[in-house]
């Protein structure tokens, strides 16, 4: 089995509110897993049946090769979207309270503390309550407890939201180590650049539908139009576009160098090879940038959108 | 996995390490107590205070029989008119003059009585005037018409109706005093209990809302295992806290009779009053063993039993439903439209209580509203002490545990749903929608 989580068909209304219809992802393990949608698409429904907070009036959830069960929520990290703690209670306790709810004993817990709190160089906030520490610095708590128990699959909704820049990356870099440890990461998000950065397999779920997933860079081989951004010197751009125009498809393309060039993208035909257009181009001009157009995620993700 | 008691012992030591708890717990009574002490004193007080009556008889029938108290004393005047007296009295700032006119009537002997004072009398003053004028007056009477006063003296009898019911058991009034006592308190006790517990429940469901943890906790237990461990520990809190209440209430109690000389017993509530009246139609001694005798009279195992079955399921129902607010709601002030239905049967309780219940309690609104689940647990335990049989008990007590576990589902539906329901002030109706998630 090499899918950490599975959901088979999974259906969800809530009166007559259908907010997931037959969804279906597998997500494989120790990838990096995106669920990408527009605010209200579902993904919280979701990720909410997968922690066995809300049931599904249809289909199924497999985690590691058998069915989800209530022992599971040791398996599972969640890092909710409405995330906070109890503000008056202290930071060492409320941990701890959070870390035997999930299942570990009092003792590993507090040793799995004391490590991550060194870590992140919050080691004196073991007596401080939650109403004293800044929002960023609540959310490293939080962070904490939901990796504290080492869970299988850890599953972050919106994880940066909230945090400054230097927390973000640090998190982020957390993520990636924990990704190296073995676990499996779901990643709920709209940060379309964190999605680059980090995901290696993405869904895309809109109104109730799975309507895209599968492998980041897969995508993207099917979403590029063979397109090239091209920059070339020449005297004559109007002549010179004229000419290309007539042999390819040629779009005003927009980026930054150095010289006051003309810049082109040129959409090649089903089977027309990069190489042949090089060629080309060297032939008629000097070319100073050649690059293929790959769409991003963020593109990928407003085109099926829209196409929706 | 069961983290019930892990859920209970943290909502338990919250509860009790809180500021505001701690405060509440050491203040309310030494504020009862100090109050108390205050309505003690004044009572005292007022006791104390000495009076001067001046009396101006014109039947001359009457003024021997006003002797000196501790309290009052008396001073006949003579050969006076009714102004004069009035200027006399008030120019010794005297409490008031009794005046007596005599009357003209050869069968009266008084036309008008007046008490003349600066302001107006106390009522016991007056009371007190005027049974001894109606015994003096209704001797002379009874002597004008030839009656002689110590036969009638000799010929009154005191009645004291010994109570059995037909199984052979003995009661007396002293009993029923007793068990409206009892039957009262425990009512009163569960009522508040009910009322300042399941507010705190209610309070705790809502700051989990609003603090934003309770998505991050029920990742890791079940809806209901929170709201039960939220209960149960919220009530232990409460009975701690109780218990805290008569230890620290005994303790100020005796220090502030001890520092301040103030004697409690001064203060009493009405049916101390009504005990003590009983008391004194007979003789003392052996009514203090009535009154032993009626207290190991009071179904006492039965009393206990029932009080706490029925003051569990009671609390159960009522602080489930308060849960199940907490969870709709996303802060108190939304929390009004969903009070009144909860506040409704147990306000309506303890009127049948004590209106209905002390009149007659095995009468038809006595007994159907000690069957209804939501106002049982008071009506039932008030009823209890007048000796309720068993089937009706059990029976109540069955549709008290049905009625419970159907509102401890039904507010776990809606806490299950309600907690991750944010920005919407909610409906009856929309509750209805979310039974069906």
């Amino acid at each position: 089995m090499n899918n950490m989580l599975e959901a088979h068909s999974v259906s969800k209304n809530f009166g007559n509110f259908k907010a997931l219809n037959n969804v279906s992802i597998s997500v494989p393990k120790g990838s990096i897993f995106g669920l990408l949608g527009p605010n209200g698409a579902g993904k919280t429904t979701l990720i909410r049946i997968i922690n066995q907070i809300t049931m599904p009036d249809a289909g199924k959830v497999i985690l590691d090769g058998l069915d989800l069960k209530p022992e599971n929520i040791r398996d599972i990290g969640y890092l909710p979207e409405e995330r906070g703690l109890y503000k008056s209670m202290k930071v060492g306790e409320q941990a701890l309270y959070l870390a035997q709810l999930k299942g570990m004993s009092k003792a590993d817990a507090k040793a799995r503390l004391k490590y991550w709190f060194e870590k992140l160089e919050i080691g004196d906030w073991w007596h401080k309550k939650i109403q004293e520490l800044s929002k960023g610095q609540a959310q490293k708590i939080q962070f904490i407890v939901t990796v504290l128990h080492r869970p299988k699959l850890l599953i972050f909704d919106e994880p940066f939201s909230g945090f400054d820049p230097i927390n973000a990356s640090l998190i982020k870099d957390e993520i990636l180590q924990l990704r190296e440890e073995g676990s499996t990461v779901i990643f709920s998000t709209h940060r379309m650049e964190s999605v680059e950065e980090l995901c290696d397999h993405i869904a895309l779920i809109h109104k109730s539908n799975k309507i895209l997933d599968g492998k980041l860079t897969d995508i993207k081989r099917t979403y590029k139009t063979n397109t090239f951004e091209v920059g070339l010197q020449t005297e004559n751009s109007a002549q010179l576009t004229q000419e290309i125009s007539d042999k390819f498809e040629v779009l005003p393309a927009s980026f930054k160098n150095l010289n006051d060039d003309l810049k082109l993208n040129i959409k090649l035909n089903g089977n027309g090879n990069s190489n042949d257009l090089l060629s080309y181009l060297t032939s008629k001009a000097e070319v100073h940038h050649f690059v293929e157009v790959i769409p991003t995620a963020n593109d990928i993700f407003i085109q099926t959108v829209k196409n929706n | 996995m069961n983290h019930l008691p892990l859920i209970i012992q943290r909502e338990y030591l919250t509860k009790v390490r809180n500021k505001s708890f701690i405060i509440m717990t050491v203040l309310s009574p030494l504020i009862l107590i100090a109050l108390m002490s205050v309505v003690a004193y004044l009572s005292q007080l007022n006791n104390t205070k000495e009076r001067h009556i001046s009396i101006l008889d014109e039947t001359g029938k009457v003024s021997s029989i006003f002797e000196n108290t501790e309290n009052t004393t008396y001073s006949t005047l003579a050969e006076t008119d009714v102004e004069t007296a009035k200027i006399l009295v008030k120019s010794k700032s005297e409490y008031g003059l009794l005046y007596i006119k005599a009357s003209q009537d050869t069968t009266k002997l008084y036309e008008d009585v007046v008490f003349f004072t600066e302001d107006s009398p106390s009522l016991s003053v007056i009371g007190d005037l005027e049974d001894k004028l109606e015994k003096q007056f209704t001797d002379i009477q009874l002597v004008q018409n030839g009656v002689d006063i110590d036969k009638i003296e000799t010929s009154k009898v005191s009645v004291s109706i010994n109570q059995e019911t037909y199984s052979g058991e003995t009661t007396s009034k002293i009993d029923n005093i007793l068990k409206l006592a009892f039957g009262g308190i425990a009512g009163y006790l569960l009522f508040m209990f009910i009322i300042i517990y399941g507010n705190m429940i209610m309070r705790s469901v809502i700051e989990e809302k609003t603090s934003r943890i309770i998505e991050i906790i029920i990742s890791s237990v079940k809806p209901i295992q929170l709201m039960m461990g939220k209960i149960i520990g919220t009530s232990l809190a409460g009975i701690t806290q109780f218990v805290i209440w008569v230890v620290l209430g005994f303790v100020f109690m005796s220090v502030f009779s001890v520092v301040f000389d103030i004697d409690f017993s001064n203060v009493k509530t009405p049916q101390q009053e009504m005990v003590e009246q009983t008391m004194q139609s007979g003789e003392l001694q052996s009514q203090m063993q009535d009154v032993m005798v009626a207290f190991y009279n009071l179904p006492i195992t039965n009393l206990i039993v029932a009080f706490i079955f029925f003051f569990i399921g009671g609390y159960l129902l009522y602080s489930s439903l308060y849960a199940a607010i907490g969870a709709a709601v996303d802060n108190e002030t939304d929390t009004q439209q969903f009070m009144l239905p909860i506040l409704m049967p147990l306000i309506l309780a303890v009127y049948v209580g004590v209106f209905t219940v002390i009149e007659d309690p095995h009468g038809t609104v006595s007994t159907v509203f000690s069957f209804i689940p939501f106002t049982s647990p008071v009506v039932m335990l008030m009823r209890i002490p007048f000796g309720v049989p068993i089937w009706q008990q059990l029976l109540s007590l069955g549709l008290l545990i049905g009625t419970f576990t159907f509102t401890v589902w039904f507010a776990a539906k809606i806490y299950r749903v309600g907690i991750l329901m944010y920005g919407k002030k909610p409906s009856y109706k929309e509750l209805y929608k979310w039974l069906r998630y």
